[in-house]
């Protein structure tokens, strides 16, 4: 990804020095030009067209703005209620992950989603241990979560 | 124009004012670390984020200064605050910090046994 966009970049180089001009508008010129070139040469990457891997971290970020709402009102509930009833709890979750980029970012998106935070993770960084405020009721519903927000990362780093 | 923009300033900084009261009120009211943890690692975060957002608005369009140091806090506050509270957890429970009477499940406490395994 890095490389195609080192590419894009040497490629708007080129078209301002192919039109003499060495203003910010050619430089934007150039390198939706490049995008374009990259795009036709994509079979020649190893990788996917670095574009929708942008698309990708874009709506990984708006889901992760969504949750951090989502999580708030859900604390709000939690500690406005006149009787506190939740039963909270810590249990393991195995995730698929592999680099440790990708395990702090999924330990980032679970801290921040409605009634769980990350407590401690396992040596060889396949279990993440998450202090869930009210474990009962909703164990299935942040596994459903959980899921999602690993595809979406693995969307990110596929 | 300006009235509208007026009212999202002003919503902004209310709604970031109650959700650091009620991250303060989660603080004294919750049993044990943990959920306190909870309420101050959530609701301070995107208190903060809209109080901070608030004055970019205002001085953005009512004074016209793009302050970009107030974005970069809002990005530094939005990364680190989870992080923060993950620690803060952590270290809570490796010192021996005693969950609430009524948690249900402790699968932490496997987890020296779990390491050993697979190590």
């Amino acid at each position: 990804m890095a490389f195609q966009i080192l590419l894009n970049f040497i490629l708007a180089f080129v078209w301002m020095f192919l039109s003499v001009s060495f203003t910010a508008p050619s430089f934007i010129v150039g390198y939706l030009l490049g995008l374009l070139i990259i795009l036709a040469m994509r079979r020649f990457f190893p990788d996917r067209f670095y574009l929708w891997r942008v698309f990708a971290a874009i709506s990984l970020l708006l889901l992760f703005l969504k949750e951090l709402i989502k999580a708030n009102i859900d604390v709000l509930k939690t500690i406005l209620k006149p009787k506190l009833d939740f039963q909270p709890g810590i249990f393991a979750y195995e995730t698929k992950l592999k680099k440790d980029w990708e395990v702090t970012l999924l330990a980032n998106l679970i801290t921040l989603t409605p009634g769980t935070l990350v407590m401690d993770v396992s040596m060889d960084k396949k279990i993440l241990y998450v202090h869930a405020i009210d474990l009962p009721d909703k164990d299935a519903v942040i596994d459903d979560i959980r899921n999602s927000f690993e595809k979406a990362i693995m969307e990110v780093s596929r | 124009m300006t009235e509208i923009v007026n009212y999202i300033i002003g919503f902004f900084l209310l709604a970031g004012g109650f959700l650091s009261l009620v991250a303060s009120f989660g603080v004294l009211r919750l049993p044990d670390v943990y959920t306190r943890n909870h309420a101050a690692s959530k609701s301070a975060t995107l208190g903060i984020m809209c109080i901070l957002l608030g004055t970019f608005l205002y001085f953005y369009i009512v004074h016209g200064i793009f302050n970009s140091k107030v974005l970069l806090a809002i990005v530094f506050i939005f990364v680190t605050a989870p992080v923060g509270g993950h620690l803060i957890a952590r270290a809570a429970y490796h010192s021996g910090a005693k969950l609430w009477d009524k948690s249900v499940r402790d699968d932490l406490k496997d987890k020296e046994k779990y390491d050993r395994q697979h190590s």
